[in-house]
């Protein structure tokens, strides 16, 4: 968050001081003070309204009153989640999808939402739910809700800005003379004006592959969190196998909100290759090595007797 | 000087820092050891419920119904103890445990008395509440091992006696009794 800021300010204020090097009419810097102030406000907002936007944008519905079977059993693997994770219980919400996924969202433990598809209470037994949920809630004790909600809504916001500002630049004498003029006042205001304009062309890119970065080793975390709650790693590996079979692209999940998933709700292939591109890529690790990796613990868990050990350290 | 100035400073706050941790880890304990008491609560309140939907419906399997009744009202007894009788209050509760999931099991068996009215939800409420004391136990185990083993490490040890930290007791899981198989009568059938 304050790096987003320091970085508009740096592509405000550098953006002016490169200008008044150059020239000689330009004694205010209006451009780092408008963009210090969009990425604030911006920042601000995008903290303030995420989870709502995120949940809005689903179509999600909360569970407040529970009248079927299946909805009561959420209601309660939520609430014995919530214990076993000590913190307060989330609110639930439901989203009227036939895929199965799930995602959590929210600012802290105090207030946090997790919304789970209707596909997903349909396909899951109590057992893969339980630890599903398990996994959310890692998310929510870890407080990667409030960053990659907030990171959501930060990547739109770049994004949005950046096409602004490239229509001003472009109509603009800056984007006409200023090289020619850099070049007269010396190799120092060329290599600024070089950076700063690798910087811009950069922005979005730059705070996408950041929210992937962070999001891929989060879902490691939050798996362990999982196995750590339920002591029970099986139950997510084979959840994690039936989501991934029900391939389809969970429509009512939109682009911006990927990363909050339990799994690529895009359904797309680069989650299941590995590799560098892979890697820096996409927003879940390949679901095949979370698999593995839940199996390894779980049957680790069988070799030591019983499985009611308490020797799931968190990562 | 300088140099003992400046280690004098660097002690006083790791020794802020260590007592603050342990009183955390002190409270966190207790705290946790209360969401069992409320999960134990609540599975006390759930079972004249349950007695009262299955009796009707089986006479035959009396002994099992008044053996979950006895574990419930001793381990109501018990509870009012509090924290002090920590290994009473968990054997009552083992008891109680091991009645419940042998009438669990005898319900299970009799397929006519799952369809019967809310059984089948009551079955989920049970469930549900013996998890949320599987979890609430098991987050005190946690947080109790992590607080013995940090008053029992090397350098905090040194500050443990500040912070009035002692050791405390785990919630012990007795397998035998909550793993016992259960023991269908259908001799009166």
């Amino acid at each position: 968050m304050i790096g987003f800021i320091l970085f508009f300010a740096w592509l405000g204020f550098g953006g002016d001081y490169i200008w008044a090097l150059s020239s000689t009419h330009h004694p205010f810097p209006w451009l780092g003070i408008l963009l210090t102030v969009v990425a604030v406000v911006t920042a601000w907002y995008a903290y303030k309204t995420g989870p709502e936007k995120v949940l809005w944008a689903t179509g999600a519905h909360e569970l407040t009153d529970p009248q079927t079977d299946a909805e009561r059993q959420v209601v309660n693997v939520v609430e014995e989640m919530a214990i076993a994770a000590g913190v307060p219980r989330p609110r639930i919400w439901i989203v009227p999808d036939d895929d199965p996924n799930a995602f959590a969202t929210g600012h802290d433990p105090m207030d946090s939402h997790i919304a789970v598809t209707q596909g997903l209470l349909k396909i899951c037994n109590r057992d893969e739910l339980q630890a599903v949920i398990g996994h959310e809630l890692g998310h929510v004790k870890n407080l990667d809700v409030r960053l990659m909600t907030t990171l959501a809504a930060l990547v739109g916001a770049v994004l949005l800005v950046r096409d602004g500002m490239g229509r001003v630049m472009g109509r603009g004498r800056l984007g006409r003379d200023s090289g020619r003029r850099a070049k007269d006042a010396g190799p120092l205001v060329a290599i600024l004006l070089a950076l700063w304009v690798i910087s811009w062309l950069i922005a979005p890119l730059v705070t996408q592959l950041l929210a992937l970065a962070v999001s891929r080793r989060r879902e490691y975390l939050a798996d362990d969190m999982s196995a750590q709650f339920t002591r029970n790693p099986l139950a997510l590996a084979s959840a994690l196998e039936k989501i991934e079979s029900a391939a389809a692209p969970t429509e009512s999940i939109k682009r911006g909100a990927a990363h909050l998933c339990i799994c690529d709700p895009l359904g797309r292939r680069l989650t299941n290759k590995e590799g560098w591109l892979a890697d820096t890529l996409a927003t879940h690790p390949p679901m095949a090595m979370r698999i593995s990796r839940l199996k390894g613990m779980g049957y680790a868990q069988l070799k030591k007797e019983g499985g009611s050990s308490t020797s799931f350290a968190p990562a | 000087m300088w140099v003992l100035l400046i280690l004098i400073v660097v002690v006083g706050l790791w020794v802020v820092s260590a007592y603050n941790g342990l009183i955390s880890l002190k409270n966190q304990t207790v705290n946790a050891f209360k969401q069992i008491d409320v999960q134990l609560k609540r599975r006390h309140d759930l079972i004249p419920n349950l007695v009262n939907a299955v009796k009707g419906a089986m006479d035959f399997e009396k002994s099992t119904l008044e053996a979950v009744i006895q574990a419930r009202n001793q381990a109501v007894k018990v509870n009012a103890s509090g924290p002090e009788g920590i290994k009473q209050i968990s054997q009552a509760e083992n008891a109680l445990s091991g009645a419940l999931s042998r009438l669990l099991v005898t319900v299970e068996r009799y397929p006519d008395l799952k369809a019967t009215g809310n059984i089948s939800q009551l079955q989920e409420e049970l469930t549900s509440t013996e998890n949320r004391i599987a979890f609430a136990r098991q987050l005190y185990n946690d947080t109790a091992t992590q607080y013995n083993t940090k008053q029992q490490q090397f350098p905090t040890t040194l500050v443990a006696g500040l912070a009035h930290a002692e050791k405390t007791d785990l919630w012990e899981i007795e397998d035998q009794a909550e793993r016992a198989v259960p023991q269908v009568d259908l001799s009166s059938r």
